[in-house]
């Protein structure tokens, strides 16, 4: 019976009801790209540190997790490696650069990491080899690179980089090419620590004898179960050092909570305009009916069946929103160029799609609890 | 003659202290199956107040009511709402029908309501609405459909499921004369073959002509009772 009623109506008004699953579609979409915006910004901040393959993160002391700002000599490095735990331990580099191509292949700002062949921090190469030796001219691709630069082992590729007044360009060869690991909202390349002295802006040559200096140290331990006791005796045994895992080193990076919180507070909010535009649109539905539905309970319709027949249209027009505005996001982001940092995840996208299904009967409790209490005495123009 | 609703002192009370209003005062009557009884009386004498509690919409602050011997005083409200749409058929003077629903489907919705929606009760409900002469307008809205039009579909969504007493509320309200005698005209008629207690509630005394009884109300109580055909049609001869 109230699904008799509740379709009758939907089919009756088919237009208005399909407008609202229309705007539920739009809502839809707007959370789904919100997400999806949130994990592809988030990657390009997070990638290479979530994936790093070692679970702790060394930094010069005082530098407040800051990447950038850490310097860490090889003399540290060595002190790390003799604290019980550690397996291994790798120096990391970061710096910005630009590559080139002579074929009018646009330029691409790349994020230039500094590792040591062999050790923690140097990504495996899911295509291709790893980096040979430390001085070997060659770079392992992170995925985003290849794609955007149409790039494959074997290719050479051209960093240009402005070295006191000079712009210099050093041809590197693709071994490997590993999956995405962008840093600081760029795609990267990989490059042995000597190699990456030599190439990244403001480098060069490096004097015979000088200390290689890293900006972070990247740890594997020999259990990673023991991460807790690793890191207190790295801050005890090794001087002017601090530590971070893995997750609160990419946290920690410059704007990113702050960007992932400005996101997540879109997200909410759009749930709430939801709920509000749901809840308004059968409120007014609601009121407009109120005499029809006075008589519908005198001629002896139970408020259970009015109640019903409200959900059943809520949930109805809801879910067929939700569903078109799904599948228009899918599609929609096929048609994305990989440069825009959309990443649909199904978590993500599933967690959006059952905080959407519920936002509807959320909003349309008022207008069920309102279709309740009204009286069937209205039917004869009477009301107490 | 059996009798299918009778009221034993029902009175309605509306606010208490000085405020207090007596819209219904001590009545008692009967109406037998078969029988169609106007309900009429100048403004504010009570009369949709008393139907209110004729049907079950509205309790009585003393007194009873019994339909088919049973008392509504007594159900539970969840029991009266059944007991409404099983034994109760109803007009009313505005907002009658679904209006997402065509005629046939206003009318089978008694039968819907009541788990009586058969093949045999939609082509009854076709029947019903043909000989309202309504037959080429089954599938019509009721946004397409006049107000005479409209209240032949009500008459016949409050006789479809045979229940012991129709109530009708001013069904001639909105309707013009010609309109308002023939839609009266064969609700009466009916009412009659079908064997129903009827009551209408009407302002317009030139439809009294149709019916069996007039109840006249005045402040709250019963003023006078027309059975006498004379009498009647006297009164229904003042309306002209
Ligand atoms: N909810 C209410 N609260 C207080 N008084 C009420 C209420 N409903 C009706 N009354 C009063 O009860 C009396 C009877 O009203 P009722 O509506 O039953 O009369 P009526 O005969 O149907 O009048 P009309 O012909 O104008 O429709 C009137 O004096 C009215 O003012
Ligand atoms: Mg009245």
């Amino acid at each position: 019976m109230a699904f008799y009623l509740a379709f009758k109506e939907i089919w009756h008004s088919r237009g208005r009801y399909l407008l609202i699953a229309g705007i539920v579609a739009l809502i839809t979409t707007l959370v789904l790209f919100i997400a999806a915006l949130a994990e592809g910004l988030g990657n390009g901040n997070r990638e290479y540190l979530q994936k790093l393959n070692g679970e702790l993160i060394v930094y010069q002391q005082g530098v407040d997790l800051s990447i950038s700002a850490s310097r860490l000599g090889r003399s540290t490095l060595a002190a790390v490696r003799r604290v019980e735990g550690v397996a291994q331990a790798g120096q990391v580099n970061f710096s910005s650069s630009t590559l080139v191509f002579s074929d009018g292949r646009e330029a691409l700002d790349v994020s230039l990491v500094g590792v040591e062949p062999g050790l923690p921090g140097e990504p495996p190469a899911f295509q291709g080899n790893n980096l040979s030796r430390g001085r070997a001219n060659e770079a392992i691709l992170d995925r985003n690179t290849a794609l955007r630069a149409n790039l494959q082992v074997g290719d050479t590729i051209v960093v240009k980089s402005t070295q006191g007044t000079e712009e210099k360009q050093y041809p590197l060869a693709v071994t490997g090419i590993t999956d995405g690991r962008q840093y600081f909202l760029q795609p990267s390349i990989f490059v042995p620590m000597q190699t990456w002295e030599k190439v990244r802006p403001g480098g060069g040559e490096i004097p015979a004898g000088s200390e290689l200096v890293s900006n972070i140290i990247a740890v594997r331990l020999a259990d990673p179960a023991q991460l807790p006791a690793v890191q207190a005796r790295l801050l005890a045994e090794v001087s002017d050092i601090e530590t971070a895992d893995r997750t609160t080193a990419y946290e920690a990076t410059p704007g990113y909570s702050a960007q992932q919180s400005t996101l997540n507070t879109q997200r909410y909010f759009t749930l709430l305009i939801g709920i509000l535009v749901i809840g308004g649109f059968f409120q007014i539905q609601t009121l407009q009916k109120i005499a029809q539905i006075g008589m519908l309970k005198a001629i002896g319709t139970t408020n259970g069946i009015v109640a019903l027949a409200a959900i059943v249209q809520i949930v109805a027009v809801n879910t067929l929103g939700v569903l078109i505005g799904a599948a228009g996001s899918l599609l929609l982001s096929l048609t994305f160029p990989v440069q825009v940092p959309i990443v649909f995840t199904p978590n993500a996208v599933i967690a959006s799609v059952l905080a959407l299904l519920i936002i509807g009967p959320l909003g349309g409790l008022v207008s069920v609890w309102a279709l309740s209490r009204v009286e069937p005495l209205r039917a004869l123009g009477l009301a107490q | 003659m059996t009798v299918a609703l009778r009221t034993e002192n029902i009175s309605k009370h509306y606010g208490s202290g000085p405020d207090a209003v007596t819209a219904v005062d001590n009545v008692t009557f009967e109406v037998a199956e078969g029988e169609f009884v106007a309900l009429v009386g100048p403004s504010g004498s009570g009369k949709t107040s008393l139907l209110a509690m004729l049907a079950g919409l509205l309790t009585p602050s003393d007194g009873k009511i019994l339909i088919e011997g049973q008392d509504m005083g007594r159900m539970s409200d969840r029991r009266r709402t059944q007991f409404r749409r099983k034994a109760i058929g109803f007009t009313f003077q505005s907002n009658n029908l679904v209006p997402y629903l065509t005629a046939q489907d206003n009318v089978e919705l008694m039968l819907r309501l009541n788990g009586k929606h058969t093949k045999s009760t939609r082509a009854r409900a076709a029947e019903l609405l043909e000989r309202l002469g309504l037959g080429s307008r089954l599938d019509h809205f009721p946004s397409e459909l006049s107000g005479g039009q409209q209240q032949r579909v009500a008459i016949a969504r409050a006789l479809i499921h045979e229940p012991a007493v129709v109530l009708a509320d001013e069904p001639t309200a909105s309707l013009d004369t010609t309109l308002a005698h023939q839609v009266v005209e064969t609700f009466a008629h009916l009412i009659h073959e079908q064997r129903r207690a009827g009551i209408m509630v009407t302002h317009d005394l030139r439809m009294t002509r149709y019916v069996d009884r007039v109840i006249q109300m005045k402040d709250g109580k019963l003023n006078r009772i027309l059975t006498e055909r004379h009498e009647i049609d006297a009164l229904s001869q003042q309306g002209m």
